[in-house]
């Protein structure tokens, strides 16, 4: 593990783009064409790839996408700016409250709203659970598509469950927690769901060894994820890839230390950087990043002031913030989360605008796919970590 | 029943249980109901988590979940359908052997849910497929997709298959192999609805309009 502000050695060869074999027959020649999804058990929601197979190797591979497509920004543009609240909640619908906190920041940077102490502790301390549970339940999805059927992701699913006793208890939801308001949280976080929070993050290192004893270390798993769809440092900065598989290639990027929003400028975390940049260092990034989330956690937890939760001056009922723009970003589970929004100063913003970062994560998924048996396909796409309702939007 | 239900105790007593076909038939497939694999939103995370441990559908016998429709018994609709994504869903009903069932979770697919105002989300999956069970929720909790198993499990138990003239019995064998399959038109879904599962609510007249009442009298008596 690296820290963000060491130099990055030579960066690694890029992988060779796949070549067809030398054709000796007319029959050598079929290219056969298949169609995964949108109802398959492993695009992860209704994804398509259009896939063009030389035997079993794959030679082109197209994203169809639009099949989740919600009308997410054009409701944005009719609704007020708190009605956009809960449908960012269902943008990436495992980090919630991380999409939560992305709009809030861009419309408090908007409206030059400040955010009280302790709402920036409880916003760090849901985000940074939203990440634990994000990157956990990854690593099962994953593991599943490798064919570890069921039991890795159950294990994180029994994890995830624990985490979200506690956004019910403090938000009233599982899910859509609908919890971050401009200038501050809905509600305050009681010292019973503190005490809670204590002791998932005392008893999560023991579950994340006992899941990387059996996870990690299996042999199947490395066989398949190694040296598999490996992404180049060049080319991640070239198409914008961003969160842990940007830094799973090299890439020193976390918008939590390059912003520093919020309070993240208080914290001692390191980010994990990756070597080789390939599946494996994918699901290992995650694996690593649980643990720098942890510590987070851990420190927020100790220096939590009391105080308000809620920024007095802000207007909830008829909130027009004055003439401008903004883009405001975060880091979300899955990468660079940014808002980009357009106020003329009416109660509905003039133009809103997500850049979601499963959707750019996506577009590079031919380039890792090419050369590569259509089964690795599955694995690669696996460790994108892309939603659905983010990326269609 | 044509077993006197004193007789059936006294034979019960010596170890022979007198049953119906019927009814051991319903008590397998209830127990045994496997869902297509098949999550669209939101709604199927918390399908995967009634799957988990906590939850765990395994006490109802409906964890196996299929990726293929060719051997699922139950499609669970769990999250938006869009116009892009119906005639998929409406291809993989149809894919289903029957005897079939539907549970459409979430506000989404029973209604369009939040995303109703948009031009792309379907209002209602019920509009093309026959639904049995709709749970609300934004997402339902996983006791809701249990309560709809549950709810689903009873009308498994009341269905008959023995006798043809029963109306359940006859609704299943007159169903159609294949639900029309919508194409994605200029506008719309064409057609927007299948008239045969499907018919817009009348209009209720009854509900008083409001202001006509005001404004009726007043006309009257400038007249």
């Amino acid at each position: 593990m690296r820290d963000v502000d060491e130099p990055v050695g030579a960066a690694p060869e890029p992988e060779p783009r796949y070549k067809l074999t030398p054709v000796e027959s007319a029959f050598d020649q079929q290219q056969l064409e298949v169609s995964i999804g949108p109802q398959h058990p492993s695009t992860h929601g209704v994804f398509r790839m259009d896939v063009t197979l030389d035997g079993e190797v794959v030679t082109k591979l197209k994203p169809v996408m639009g099949y989740l497509h919600r009308n997410h920004e054009q409701i944005a543009e009719r609704t007020t700016y708190l009605g956009t609240m809960p449908f960012t909640d269902r943008l990436d619908y495992f980090g919630s409250l991380a999409n939560n906190w992305g709009y809030a920041l861009t419309v408090e940077k908007l409206a030059g709203i400040t955010v009280p102490e302790r709402a920036e502790y409880l916003r760090v301390i849901m985000c940074e659970l939203t990440r634990v549970v994000n990157h956990t339940c990854v690593a099962g999805f994953l593991l599943q598509d490798l064919g570890a059927w069921m039991t890795p992701l159950v294990w994180a699913l029994r994890e995830r469950e624990k985490v979200l006793d506690v956004f019910e208890s403090v938000t009233g939801a599982r899910m859509m927690c609908n919890y971050f308001r401009f200038g501050g949280v809905r509600v305050d976080m009681t010292d019973d769901d503190l005490a809670v929070v204590q002791k998932i993050i005392d008893e999560y290192p023991a579950f994340l060894d006992e899941f990387e004893a059996l996870m990690t270390k299996n042999e199947i798993l490395q066989q398949r994820c190694q040296g598999v769809g490996v992404l180049s440092k060049e080319l991640a900065i070239s198409a914008g890839i961003s969160g842990p598989m940007a830094r799973a290639s090299g890439v020193p990027y976390d918008v939590r230390k390059v912003d520093k929003y919020g309070i993240y400028d208080r914290f001692d975390f390191k980010v994990p950087l990756g070597e080789k940049g390939d599946v494996f260092d994918r699901y290992y990034m995650r694996v690593l990043e649980v643990a720098e989330s942890l510590k987070i956690l851990r420190q927020a937890l100790k220096d939590m002031p009391k105080g308000p939760i809620q920024d007095p001056k802000t207007k909830i009922r008829n909130f027009r913030p004055a003439k401008g723009e903004a883009y405001g970003r975060i880091e979300s589970p899955k990468g660079e989360l940014g808002f980009y929004i357009v106020s003329q100063g009416d109660k509905s913003p003039y133009r809103y605008h997500v850049r979601a970062p499963s959707f750019v994560n996506l577009t590079i998924l031919e380039d890792m796919c090419l050369g590569h048996k259509l089964a690795d396909a599955i694995v690669i796409l696996g460790a994108v970590d892309i939603v659905l309702g983010e990326v269609d939007r | 029943m044509a077993v006197d239900e004193g007789l059936k105790r006294e034979l019960a007593r010596t170890g022979v249980v007198t049953t119906t076909f019927e009814a051991i038939y319903n008590w397998g497939r209830r127990s045994s109901i496997w869902p297509l694999q098949f999550g669209l939103a939101c709604c199927a995370i918390e399908m995967m988590a009634t799957g988990g441990a906590r939850f765990d559908l395994a006490r109802f016998g409906a964890e196996v979940f299929r990726g293929s429709p060719r051997q699922a018994d139950l499609m669970i609709v769990a999250g938006t359908v869009t116009k892009k994504m119906a005639p998929q869903v409406v291809r993989l009903w149809n894919q289903m052997p029957e005897p079939k069932y539907c549970i459409a979770m979430g506000a989404c697919a029973i209604a369009g849910g939040p995303f109703k105002e948009g031009y792309n989300v379907l209002k209602g999956i019920d509009r093309f497929i026959p639904v049995d069970v709709h749970i609300p929720g934004c997402p339902p909790r996983p006791e809701a997709l249990l309560h709809a198993i549950i709810t689903l499990q009873e009308k498994i138990d009341h269905q008959h298959f023995t006798r043809l003239s029963h109306p359940i019995a006859r609704e299943i064998d007159e169903r159609p192999a294949e639900y029309p399959i919508p194409r994605l038109g200029k506008h719309d879904l064409e057609p927007p609805a299948n008239p045969v599962v499907w018919q817009p609510p009348e209009p209720v007249r009854s509900l008083p309009i409001v202001g006509q009442g005001a404004l009726a009298p007043a006309k009257e008596g400038k007249a």
